[in-house]
């Protein structure tokens, strides 16, 4: 029973995780209605760039806040020179965009930062604050993280003029110009805050799995399972869809089919689910005019 | 007149004919002239693996030193590598570009098993030797169907026999769980184990995998725990051996724990994992870690010290890849030096198969380099070592012939 | 340009293609077979993306099960080599039927993720010990190439087995690409098209949207299983590590680089995604794929329709 209630918690633990990456993956899709691929790497280069500044000297939470700062201007970089240019261009030229995106941060994190893994600091206790026999100080401070970082996705979307102008934006981009939006400047803030979020995502996750160029390489299909499970479009969904994804992946993996197909078991989860919600558990289907 | 004129045509024709064999009539096979000697291999230095790129960029910086120190017997090493991202096709197509464009003398210490076997059948059928395959699989090692391949290091299987041996001499009533790498690394660990406890095989009563893609291997980690063992060992690569060391910590679990010679690293691996939770742990090593303070004034170490500084200034001294590169490039060095100015193929396989009690500064006091012509593994011993939370400290006997 | 005319241009063509192996090296041989089995591939991924709309991101699966029902049919079963490529073709056409089902329900996004997941999930599927006495587990299996049935000598070089294995893709290629130019330029073709671009005009008119999506996605899948059939003979050699997720990026990479909905444009994706990266390992040691990244990147921008964009952009102008 002790064993089966830490696999469930190890699962909870996990599923912060991807649920951590799956809210950038939401509020970029909020915000532009892409997935961006190249969220894994960007987000490993910001835990780099951290990880440099502690190295440096630089006291956790001051290199917390900096790399924040630091990731929100260059997705916003990113979204004004790389993808302003395709813009109006078919989905699949986007994704070629983020594909070569995702080829570059990799490798140059690479070649800056070699392969060998690191350790990156936690700024949480090592005991548990509570249920400590079954989770660590930074499990718990990095779920309680994902959580804040959840209601503020959440809030400013549903709350602040702003986010109403970036939902409208995504949604149509003509009307929102008619009312004076600026559309283009609206991208642009959710790629910053997406790439925020991102990074604030890696810090999280660098001290369990350890940094390498590689961390987020099978994270970021669980994290757009999560994020496509809850609903694309739902910040609750992406939280509610890891937390089932982690806990039903150790399950599964424990006590029905063994580790060695875990990774299959997530892709048969996901297309099941998918066949009877397209459009996730919370998703809310579009239905487009003829 | 005419017999000057005859006289001189005869001693044209001699002359030509000379000059067509070559003024110098050293053996040279493709690559190798006077002046330089073609070498080549490829490592993954993209892609999921990339980690073990490091073992290509070491040679390439240790060649770079032959180089700077005047070459060997008076030629230069031009060393050519190749990414093959770990993929065999491209491992083939890279190998063909280097015996067939670039005339490649030989290919040495090629990375990883798949792309090995990629290319096994081609290189034995262009009789091009692939020297020191860096893998320990156990399959290189077959002079008699593939005479030009030949192995390197200490292969997993010997090492899962020696972790058998020693479970069996310490605690012969113990319950062995065992986390693997899922590829053929993981399973020739699990084999040699298995074949060393012999008789006495269900001592192992719980064995996971996992794959490169899993974010964490703490589901594995529970799941082994439950099963009451008291022996745990590591056949996982570097970072998942240093989440499972932690994880172990973290359940409150403490059993007897060995760790195979990958993921032996005090810096790479037993650091990230946290110092306090890896004292106890046992390894089986044929080389010295420089990351272990018992050998900070050991020369061979301080040599490589002083040049890891030069020739690879910014790379992290913690990464054990380094080292092993640096060391299958020393036996590359010894192999030509041996060879002279017979740089055939055909003397290079033999001068690699006939060394005879090579001791690479670099490997332990009791351990060796030995081939010959039926044993195609240079480097078998080994021994097992204690880390008391600064060093790995050696104890027991040298296992392995 | 007269029919006629065309049609000479495309024997001469034919035949050059014939006699290029014979002026090659071996190992060029070796990596123009490559390309004809990308350009295979992509022309299936085509099929489904360019002309179908549907995202796929796990083709590599249709080109390892293609790969590996070769492999293990020579291997386990000693067939003729072949003998096996039709039958890699039916087996990928089943597979890919079967997937066109959940696919129908999904769009966009979620197909690719759906079909991400599946090319991820590929290598640790073919890793799985319950079927590891068929497909060899991690170690893979090694084949032989094909031997040529004959002897012949041209402009001094002979019909060695890079060269016969040539000849053989070449037959099949070009026969693949005859017959996708006739399925596309025709009621098929415009069916499918139909249904990408207005699918609810398209029901409204009959077509059987479920058959037509299910029977693109089947061949798709086949067209991409064949080319995997004959990358296990080219190579000789496949285990899991041959089809790594990159490899379904590589090809949806190939797809958009010869230019969406373009049957021709699928060869220039090939020797992009052939020898682009070999290209940039040349122009940077330390950081090759930064260039292939930079070249993607400079592809989206400068040839979003791919490289049959940019020659009816000048067929274009040279006629105004």
């Amino acid at each position: 029973m002790d064993s089966f209630l830490l696999q469930v918690t190890a699962g909870l633990a996990n599923g912060g995780i991807y649920a951590a990456v799956g809210l950038a993956l939401v509020m970029i899709h909020q915000a532009t209605h892409h997935i961006n691929f190249a969220q894994g790497e960007m987000a490993t280069f910001s835990t780099f760039i951290a990880w440099a500044m502690i190295q440096a000297g630089v006291p956790y939470w001051l290199a917390f806040v900096a790399t924040m700062v630091v990731s929100f201007v260059a997705g916003l970089l990113i979204q004004r020179i790389f993808l302003k240019p395709v813009e109006k261009a078919p989905i699949l030229t986007n994704v070629i965009v983020f594909v070569g995106l995702l080829v570059i941060f990799n490798a140059f994190a690479g070649w800056i930062f070699e392969h060998t893994i690191k350790s990156f600091p936690s700024p949480f206790p090592v005991e548990g604050m509570f249920l400590a026999q079954y989770f660590s100080g930074h499990q718990i401070g990095s779920i309680s993280v994902t959580l804040v970082v959840l209601l503020s996705v959440f809030c400013f979307f549903r709350f602040t003029p702003l986010g109403l102008a970036m939902r409208a934006a995504a949604f149509n981009p003509e009307s929102a110009r008619l009312v004076g939006i600026r559309v283009s400047w609206m991208l642009a803030l959710g790629w910053g805050m997406a790439a925020l979020i991102g990074a604030v995502a890696g810090m999280m996750i660098a001290p369990i799995v350890f940094l390498d160029p590689n961390m987020m390489a099978g994270i970021l299909l669980y994290g757009f399972a999560a994020a496509l499970l809850g609903g694309i479009d739902n910040p609750w969904g992406a939280v509610v869809g890891g937390v089932i994804l982690g806990v039903l992946e150790n399950i599964l993996g424990a006590y029905v089919i063994g580790s060695d197909l875990k990774l299959t078991m997530a892709l048969v989860l996901i297309v099941t689910i998918l066949i009877f919600r397209p459009y996730g558990l919370f998703g809310k289907p579009i239905f487009s005019r003829v | 007149m005419k017999k000057s004129n005859h006289i001189k045509s005869l001693f044209a024709v001699v002359a030509l004919t000379s000059a067509s064999f070559g003024l110098n009539a050293q053996p040279y096979d493709p690559g190798a002239t006077d002046k330089e000697i073609k070498i080549g291999n490829t490592n993954p230095y993209s892609g999921a693996f990339s980690a073990y790129g490091s073992y290509g960029k070491a040679q390439a910086a240790y060649f770079k030193k032959i180089n700077d120190d005047g070459g060997i017997n008076g030629r230069k090493i031009n060393f050519i590598s190749m990414d093959d991202g770990f993929a065999p096709p491209k491992t083939l197509e890279n190998a063909r570009k280097l015996v067939e464009q670039e005339k490649v003398l030989f290919f040495f210490a090629t990375l990883g098993t798949a792309p090995n076997t990629a290319i096994h059948k081609y290189m034995n059928q262009k009789k091009v030797p692939q020297l020191f395959v860096q893998t320990g699989a156990s399959k290189w090692g077959d002079p008699k169907n593939y005479p030009w391949t030949m192995g390197w290091q200490p292969n997993y299987i010997s090492e899962g026999k020696v972790f058998a041996q020693a479970i069996l001499d310490n605690q012969p009533k113990g319950k062995i769980a065992l986390l693997y790498q899922n590829d053929d690394s993981g399973k020739d660990l699990l084999i040699g184990l298995e074949q060393g406890l012999g008789a006495k095989k269900d001592m192992l009563v719980a064995r996971e995998t996992y794959e490169g893609t899993d974010p964490t291997v703490d589901s594995q980690i529970v799941k082994l725990k439950a099963s009451g063992a008291d022996i745990f060992i590591h056949g996982s690569g570097p970072k998942f051996a240093a989440q499972s060391m932690k994880k172990i910590a973290e359940l409150g679990w403490k059993p007897t724990q060995y760790v195979w010679q990958v993921s032996s690293s005090i810096g790479a691996v037993l650091t990230p994992a946290g110092i306090e939770n890896t004292v106890g742990l046992i390894t089986s090593a044929f080389s010295k870690d420089p990351s272990d303070p018992q050998w900070k004034t050991d020369k061979a170490i301080l040599e490589y010290e002083a040049w890891f500084k030069k020739y690879l200034p910014g790379a992290d001294p913690t990464d054990s890849f380094y080292i092993q590169g640096y060391m299958n490039a020393q036996t590359v060095e010894y192999v030509l030096k041996q060879a002279g100015n017979n740089l055939t193929r055909e003397n290079i396989m033999k001068q690699a198969a006939s060394i005879n009690d090579f001791r690479l500064p670099l490997l332990l006091p009791g351990v060796n380099v030995q081939t010959s012509a039926t044993d195609f593994y240079p480097i078998e011993r080994m021994q097992l070592a204690r880390f008391d939370g600064k060093a790995w400290v050696l104890f027991g006997k040298t296992y392995g012939d | 340009m007269s029919a006629i005319f065309k049609k000479i241009i495309l024997a001469v063509a034919v035949l050059a293609a014939v006699l290029l192996p014979f002026v090659l090296e071996d190992f060029r041989v070796f990596q123009l077979n490559l390309v004809l089995i990308y350009a295979i591939a992509i022309l299936g991924l085509n099929i489904l993306t360019g002309y179908g709309g549907q995202i796929s991101l796990g083709h590599g699966a249709f080109y390892a099960v293609g790969a590996y029902t070769s492999a293990i049919l020579i291997s386990q079963v000693g067939m003729s080599a072949y003998l096996t490529i039709p039958i890699a073709a039916v087996v990928c056409l089943v597979m890919g039927v079967l997937m066109g089902f959940p696919a129908l329900r999904l769009a966009g996004h979620y197909l690719a993720l759906a079909t991400f997941a599946l090319a991820i999930a590929t290598p640790q599927l073919l890793k799985y010990k319950g079927i590891e006495h068929w497909t060899g587990g991690v170690q893979g299996i090694i084949l032989d190439k094909p031997t040529p049935p004959f002897v012949l000598t041209l402009f001094g070089n002979e019909l060695s087995e890079d060269r016969w294995l040539y000849l053989v893709i070449l037959a099949i290629a070009l026969g693949l690409f005859w017959l996708a130019h006739n399925l596309l330029s025709g009621r098929v073709g415009r069916a499918i098209v139909a249904i990408r671009d207005q699918p609810t005009a398209a029901a409204a008119l009959g077509i059987n949207l479920t058959f037509v999506k299910t029977a693109t996605f089947g061949l798709s899948a086949a067209y991409t299983g064949i080319a995997g059939a004959l990358s296990a003979l080219a190579v000789a050699y496949i285990a899991p590590d041959s089809f790594p997720s990159f490899l379904s990026i590589s090809l949806l990479v190939g797809v958009v680089v010869g230019g969406l909905g373009s049957i021709s444009g699928a060869i220039f994706g090939a020797l992009f995604i052939q020898f682009v990266p070999n290209i940039a390992d040349e122009m940077s040691k330390s950081a090759p794929w930064a260039v292939y990244g930079g070249m993607l990147l400079a592809l989206a921008y400068v040839a979003p329709d791919g490289v049959m964009g940019i020659l009816q952009k000048l067929k274009k102008r040279r006629q105004s």
